[in-house]
């Protein structure tokens, strides 16, 4: 099967301009393929680089080196439009923080991805309602902004609107983090059913059992970090 | 797909001082460029460049017109622009006063747009314009009442009616949401981001704010002494910037 995600020898450097021109190599010779209905867990101690790698696929971080291909594009590559277009369609990332527009509802919030995608109100707004109510935010919530939310509301209205569209590609940044019981239950349901849905899945869990329970490999990023001389 | 907008090469300099020197770039329908940078850094510059309010010394302002297609804005005929000016370009000055008539009627300063490209018959006039502040939440009570009489967040609500009542396709913003209350400025960002979509239009906002562009810019362009130093993705350039004064200007955002 053709692969939905593919890394091949993948380079990051920072460098710090203004503390001396300081080039800090991250993370080099990185590769690895993610087929859909596939969830990879990428594993490794903090610092070790999931995150950066992440945003590398999502087109966040830059490379130095090497290429990303989602799809057929290579995001590394890709003018800011082609990424744009890709993240709308193709491409879903559930960050860690909700950043949103002061003002907007919640409903609207979630909606959103399906609304740019030129999908019915009526159809968006529903997908919202189910998730919202999925994800046990009171309905009385939802014609108020996030943004004044507790840290685990925000973190649930984040992860309806990652789900809201059936992105073929998915990138997921710790899930499951600081949510209870049932919840995490619920957010597990729906990464298997983004799977079984056919979606290509990168995740970081630090959360073991859930990562045991929806990753079907896990790659180390150590072995990606630049061996120091 | 052909871009809205092609700049080639623009440059403008005051006498032996560089207003903005060797600036390209494409803006394609749908998309909204930010261009950040200090004062001082040529952003406005090129912006009344692009707009036609300042002209060029060199270089191509490539519009896709909508009877003609691709035109070189710069040797069009001045009614030519002018009349660009007042259909499928829009300008929203960072000051009110600058974009609005301050004697006449709110509903007025909506109409009168209207009539510039023809609109006569008054009661659609009025219609619309009443529409259209109900767009910008201004209450049709106020209609009749002179933007002098509004709150600065209004004025430029009304100022942002004004110029997207004759449905333009590309909307030039000088520093919208500058000089207003934080406040205010969520409820504008809210709003031009919602007018921004449900239109359709194309925008190149000009500020100093980088919260204003991650919210409202798709692409950014960061100028320095009238050069452009950095392009890309706004989220890309904020998050991992390359250039060594773009470093410096996103770690010198103050965290709330």
């Amino acid at each position: 099967m053709i692969p939905m995600i593919h890394v091949e020898n993948l380079a990051k450097n920072f460098t710090l301009h203004n503390q001396g021109g300081a080039s800090i190599p991250v993370i080099a010779g990185a590769g690895f393929s993610v087929a859909p209905g596939e969830c990879v867990a990428l594993t490794g101690e903090s610092g070790a680089g999931k995150s950066t790698v992440m945003r590398i696929l999502y087109g966040n971080y830059l490379a130095q080196g090497g290429s990303v291909r989602i799809g057929t594009i290579d995001i590394t590559k890709a003018e800011p439009r082609e990424i744009l277009a890709l993240r709308r369609e193709t491409l879903g990332y559930v960050s860690q923080f909700l950043r949103v527009v002061p003002r907007v509802p919640t409903l609207e919030v979630v909606a959103e991805p399906l609304l740019a995608l030129g999908r019915p109100e009526e159809e968006a707004f529903d997908r919202a309602r189910d998730l919202l109510t999925r994800l046990r935010i009171p309905e009385r919530l939802w014609t108020l902004s996030p943004t004044t939310f507790s840290g685990g509301e925000q973190q649930r209205v984040n992860i309806a609107r990652g789900f809201a569209h059936a992105y073929p590609a998915l990138l997921l940044d710790e899930p499951t983090a600081s949510l209870d019981a049932t919840n995490r239950e619920t957010v597990l349901t729906l990464i298997e059913e983004a799977k079984a849905g056919g979606a290509a899945i990168v995740g970081i869990f630090h959360d073991l059992e859930a990562r045991a329970r929806v990753a079907d490999r896990e790659i180390d990023v150590a072995v990606f970090t630049p061996k120091l001389a | 797909m052909t871009p809205l907008l092609d700049v080639q090469s623009l440059g403008k300099s005051y006498g032996g001082r560089i207003g903005c020197a060797d600036v390209s770039l494409r803006l394609y329908p749908g998309e909204v460029l930010g261009i950040v940078g200090e004062s001082g850094s040529g952003k406005s510059t090129l912006l009344n460049c692009l707009a036609g309010h300042l002209p060029p010394d060199t270089g191509r302002v490539i519009f896709d017109t909508r009877a003609e297609g691709p035109r070189d804005v710069l040797t069009m005929s001045e009614p030519e622009r002018r009349m660009l000016g007042r259909t499928d370009w829009a300008f929203v000055h960072q000051n009110p006063r600058d974009g609005l008539r301050m004697r006449i009627s709110a509903g007025g300063n909506v109409g009168e747009r209207l009539m510039a490209v023809g609109a006569r018959h008054y009661g659609e006039i009025r219609a619309q314009a009443t529409d259209w502040l109900a767009r910008v939440e201004i209450a049709e009570a106020r209609i009749d009442d002179r933007p002098s009489a509004f709150s600065g967040g209004m004025q430029q609500r009304l100022q942002i009616a004004r110029n997207l009542v004759t449905g333009p396709r590309l909307v030039f913003m000088d520093e919208p949401t500058g000089g207003l209350d934080v406040s205010v400025q969520a409820r504008l960002l809210d709003l031009i981001r919602g007018l921004v979509r449900r239109m359709g239009l194309s925008a190149i906002v000009v500020t100093h704010d980088l919260a204003v562009v991650r919210l409202l810019a798709d692409r950014l362009m960061v100028m320095k002494d009238g050069h452009v130093i950095e392009t890309g993705l706004t989220d890309q350039v904020l998050d991992d910037p390359q250039a060594p004064y773009t470093q410096l200007l996103v770690s010198s955002v103050l965290q709330v």
